[in-house]
C-alpha cells in the first residue's frame, strides 16, 4: 500500500536497526538537515540507542548579535538601503526588545529582501544617489555568491554598494564541537551543499585527526537515512573515514572555480560565532583590493563586544548540541517564533524552530 | 494622458460625483439606480448571514486576479462557508492620491465581473481618497449579506470525533501567484490564482443532502491555519495524510526554490469540509471530479493538527508565524 | 545550510558590462534554468564547463555543481514530491 519511497525508507530503517549493536551518538551539522529530519519524523524511525544531536550549521543562528545590531543601525539611516536574505529579517540582535529588521522596515527603514546577492547590483545601479548595503551571511555554499558580487561590483565600479560580512566556515565549528570537554559526538553527517563547493579534503583531515566517521549527505529524507546508515556502518566496523554519499552532486575536489573565486576575494580570519565564541580561521574577511566594499570601514562601524547581558537564551548550548531545545525553560513560552529570545527559534534552520514547528 | 485619482475625488463635490458616475456605476446592477445613503432590500425568510473583510493585497494585479476580484469573491465565500447563499454586497474603497485611473477601471470591471460570477449584487458603497503615501494604491472593504440555506448549523463546535476531513482542491496556487508577482518568479506556464466562488459547490453538497459539520475556506496561512483554527476551537485532534494533500507540481517546485511550504500558502477558492463519516462518499462523489480529496480525520485528543508523513511518522502542522518570506538556507 | 535546488539549463548567455574588453570573461556568463516549470536566471560564473542541457544545483542564483545522473536515478535517491498530484 505504500509508495516506492515509503518502502525504501522502511527498508533503510530496518537495515539501520539490524546494523546497530551498541549505542551511538551522531551529529548532523546542517540546520537544513535538522529540519528535514524533524519534519519527516525520521528521528522516530531510529533504533533505540541511536541518538541524533543537532549541530550549529545554521548561518543565521551563528551570525554575531553585534552584526545584527550593525544592520539594524544601518537600516535606520535615512537614504540607506539595507538588503538581506529573508532568513535574517526576523532575527533579534543583542537586545530582543530593540526588534528585528522587519520591525525596522515597519518603522520606516528601507529594508529589501533578496534571493540572490546579484540583485544588490541592480539595486545599486537603480539608486546611484543612495548607499546600498548587503548583509552577507552564509557558510561555504553561499560564499562564492558573495565573492561574485564583490568581483562584479568592483568591475562595474559601483561606489554606492558595500557588504556587511558575516561569513563562516564549517570545519572549525566541527573541530570546536569535537574538542569541547564532554563531547559525545561519535560521527557526523556533513552538509552536502557545503561540500559541493569545498570538496571533502578538510573533512578527511578531521576524520583522520579525531578518528571519527563523516558522511557527506543530501537533504531529502531518503538521503538522510542513507547517510545515517553509512555512518553507523562505519562506526560498527571501526573504520573512521569520510564517505561521500552525495556523489550525484559532490565531487571529492569540490568546485575549483568557486573556490578560486572565494580565495580571490576573501581571506581567513578568526570569527566570533553567536553562542560559540571566537573560533580561529573560521570567518571570511575581504582582501585589501576589496576593502572599499567593506561596510564596516565605509560606515566606521565599531567592533562592539559580543555580549547579550540578561538574555536567558541558551543558543550556544543548543548549537553545540549540548542541550536540546526542549531542555530550555523558555522554549515555547517566553521564546516563540513571534517573540524569539535568540536566533535558533526564528531561523528556518534553527533547532528550536524545528522542534517548535514539528515536534508533537 | 496619465489621468489619476486626486484628493478632490474624495471631497464630496463635483469631481467625486463624476468619479462615481463614470467609473463606479458599473458596479451596481442597475446603473440608473439612484444612490442613496442606504440600500433598501427585501427581507428573505429564515436566517441571514453577514460577513465583512478588508483587502490590502500587494501587488494589486496578479496572474488570475486582482484586489477587486479577491474582495468580491472573498466575502461571498465567507457567506458560503456559513451555508448561506450570498446575495448583497457593499463595496467601500479607499483610494490613494495618484492611483492611475486606468488601473481603477480595470479593478472595477473585475469587481463587476466577479459579482456576476458569484451571483451577488452590489447594493451600496463608499469612496474616500487619502493623500499620496498614506495608502497602498487602494484598500477595499466588502461586507456581505446572504440567506442561510443549510438546514443545520455549520460551526466548529459541531465537529465530532470520527469526522472526516476533505479539501475541495489543490493547495497554494493563490499564494504562489502573489509570491511570483512579488519576487519576479517566471513560471512556465504561469500559475494563476485559484480565486473562485465557493457557493456553487456548497449548494451542490446541500442539494445532495450531505451533512456538513463545518466548512472553512483556506485563506491566509493556508491549510495549516484553517485546520489549526478548527482543531483549537473544537478541542479535538485532527490528523491529515501528507500523501493525500493535492499540490500542483509547479507550486511544489516553486516552494522548493523559494523555501516556502505549500501548506502555508494562501488560497482563495478552496475550502475544507469536516463531516460525519457516513456522508464522506457522497461528498467525495461531488468534490473529487473537481480536484477534491479526502485528507484526514478527527479524533479525541488535544486541539492540534498532526500530519502523517508517507513514512508513517507524525509531526505537528502549525500555521506560519508572521509574513511568509523566501529563504536561502 | 543551504537551499539548493536542481534545474536544467535551457539557454546560456553572456552579459558583460557595457564597454568591457574583448573575450568572454566567465564572470558574466548566465543561464536560463528550468526547475520543473519555474524559470530563473542563474549565474554560471562558478561552472565554466556547464552547457545547455546540463542539470545543475543552484543556490542563491549561482550554479554550484553539475548533477550527474538522470532524473530517474534522482527520483530513486531523493524520492518524489511528498504530496499528491492534483
Amino acid at each position: 500500500m505504500g509508495t516506492a519511497v515509503s518502502t525504501a525508507m522502511a527498508r533503510l530503517a530496518q537495515q539501520l536497526g539490524a546494523t546497530v549493536s551498541q549505542p551511538w551518538t551522531l551529529m548532523e551539522v546542517c540546520g537544513g538537515q535538522t529540519h528535514a529530519i524533524v519534519r519527516s519524523g525520521l528521528d522516530q524511525l531510529l533504533p533505540p540507542g541511536l541518538r541524533l544531536i543537532h549541530g550549529p550549521g545554521c548561518p543565521v543562528c551563528v551570525t554575531p548579535a553585534a552584526t545584527i545590531d550593525a544592520a539594524l543601525g544601518l537600516a535606520a539611516r535615512p537614504g540607506l538601503i539595507l538588503c538581506s536574505y529573508g532568513d535574517m529579517l526576523r532575527v533579534p540582535g543583542s537586545n530582543p526588545a530593540a526588534g528585528d529588521l522587519l520591525q525596522q522596515r515597519a518603522a520606516g527603514g528601507d529594508v529589501r529582501l533578496l534571493t540572490s546577492p546579484l540583485q544588490a547590483i541592480a539595486l545599486a545601479k537603480a539608486h546611484p544617489e543612495r548607499q546600498v548595503v548587503f548583509l552577507a551571511v552564509g557558510f561555504e555554499t553561499t560564499a562564492p555568491a558573495t565573492a561574485l558580487l564583490a568581483r562584479q561590483a568592483l568591475a562595474l565600479q559601483l561606489n554606492n554598494l558595500s557588504l556587511l560580512l558575516a561569513h563562516v566556515r564549517v570545519p572549525p565549528a566541527m573541530e570546536a564541537i569535537i574538542t569541547a570537554p564532554g563531547n559525545q559526538v561519535q560521527g557526523f553527517l556533513a552538509a552536502g551543499h557545503v561540500c559541493s563547493v569545498m570538496g571533502i579534503s578538510e573533512l578527511q583531515l578531521l576524520a583522520r585527526q579525531h578518528q571519527l566517521p563523516v558522511v557527506v549527505t543530501g537533504f531529502e529524507p531518503l538521503e538522510l537515512m542513507q547517510g545515517l546508515l553509512h555512518c553507523v556502518q562505519l562506526l560498527e566496523a571501526g573504520t573512521p573515514r569520510v564517505v561521500n554519499a552525495y556523489g550525484r552532486v559532490v565531487r571529492d575536489g569540490g568546485n575549483p572555480a568557486a573556490q578560486a573565486l572565494v580565495q580571490e576575494v576573501f581571506e581567513l580570519v578568526a570569527q566570533t560565532w553567536r553562542g560559540l565564541g571566537t573560533l580561529p580561521a573560521s570567518g571570511l574577511a575581504l582582501r585589501p583590493p576589496y576593502h572599499q566594499l567593506d561596510a564596516r570601514r565605509r560606515f566606521q562601524l565599531g567592533q562592539t563586544s559580543e555580549g547579550e547581558p540578561g538574555n536567558p537564551c541558551i543558543s550556544g548550548l543548543i548549537l553545540q548540541g549540548q542541550k536540546n531545545p526542549v531542555d530550555c525553560p523558555a522554549f515555547g513560552k517566553r521564546c516563540r517564533p513571534e517573540h524569539p529570545l535568540g536566533a535558533p527559534m526564528v531561523s528556518s534552520e534553527g533547532a528550536c524552530a524545528a522542534y517548535h514547528h514539528y515536534r508533537p | 494622458m496619465n489621468a489619476c485619482i486626486q484628493l478632490a475625488h474624495g471631497g464630496g463635490g463635483t469631481l467625486m460625483q463624476q468619479l462615481i458616475d463614470r467609473e463606479l456605476r458599473c458596479l451596481y446592477n442597475d446603473p440608473t439606480q439612484v444612490l442613496h445613503d442606504a440600500a433598501r432590500l427585501e427581507r428573505p425568510p429564515g436566517l441571514l448571514a453577514f460577513s465583512t473583510d478588508s483587502y490590502v493585497v500587494q501587488p494589486l494585479e496578479f496572474c488570475g486576479g486582482d484586489i477587486g476580484s479577491l474582495a468580491i469573491t472573498g466575502t461571498a465565500n465567507d457567506l458560503a462557508m456559513a451555508g448561506a447563499r450570498p446575495l448583497h454586497l457593499s463595496v467601500a474603497l479607499i483610494l490613494e492620491e495618484g492611483l492611475p485611473l486606468g488601473l481603477l477601471r480595470r479593478l472595477v470591471a473585475s469587481m463587476a465581473a466577479s459579482a456576476r460570477s458569484c451571483g451577488v449584487a452590489i447594493r451600496t458603497g463608499d469612496t474616500k481618497v487619502v493623500e499620496r503615501g498614506k495608502g497602498d494604491g487602494i484598500f477595499i472593504t466588502t461586507s456581505g449579506i446572504g440567506v442561510v440555506e443549510a438546514p443545520f448549523a455549520i460551526d466548529p463546535l459541531a465537529i465530532q470525533p470520527g469526522d472526516q476531513i476533505l479539501v475541495s482542491g489543490d493547495l497554494g496556487r493563490h499564494g504562489l501567484a502573489i509570491m511570483a508577482a512579488r519576487h519576479g518568479l517566471d513560471l512556465q506556464p504561469p500559475v494563476a490564482s485559484d480565486c473562485a466562488p465557493l457557493w456553487p459547490l456548497v449548494e451542490q453538497l446541500l442539494a445532495a443532502q450531505v451533512q456538513l459539520h463545518c466548512l472553512r475556506d483556506l485563506t491566509r496561512g493556508g491549510l495549516a491555519s484553517a485546520l489549526q483554527e478548527l482543531a483549537q476551537a473544537r478541542g479535538l485532534e485532527f490528523t491529515v495524510e501528507n500523501k493525500q494533500l493535492p499540490v500542483l507540481e509547479a507550486v511544489a517546485r516553486s516552494c522548493e526554490l523559494l523555501g516556502f511550504d505549500p501548506l502555508h500558502l494562501a488560497n482563495e477558492g478552496r475550502f475544507v469540509a469536516v463531516l460525519p463519516p457516513q456522508h464522506l462518499g457522497s461528498a467525495l462523489a461531488l468534490l473529487a471530479p473537481l480536484g477534491g480529496r479526502h485528507i484526514g480525520s478527527v479524533r479525541q485528543g488535544p486541539g492540534r493538527v498532526l500530519l502523517r508523513t508517507e513514512f508513517g511518522t507524525e509531526r505537528l502542522l502549525i500555521p506560519p508565524s508572521g509574513e511568509l518570506l523566501p529563504r536561502i538556507c | 545550510m543551504c537551499l539548493a535546488v536542481p534545474g536544467r539549463i535551457l539557454t546560456i548567455d553572456h552579459q558583460p558590462p557595457e564597454g568591457s574588453s574583448e573575450g568572454k570573461d566567465p564572470l558574466w556568463r548566465i543561464a536560463q534554468v528550468d526547475f520543473g516549470g519555474v524559470r530563473q536566471q542563474v549565474s554560471l560564473a562558478c561552472l565554466p564547463e556547464a552547457q545547455v542541457g546540463d542539470r545543475v544545483i543552484v543556490h542563491v542564483g549561482i550554479a554550484l555543481s553539475l548533477v550527474e545522473d538522470d532524473e530517474e536515478a534522482e527520483v530513486e535517491a531523493r524520492g518524489t514530491l511528498p504530496w499528491a498530484q492534483p
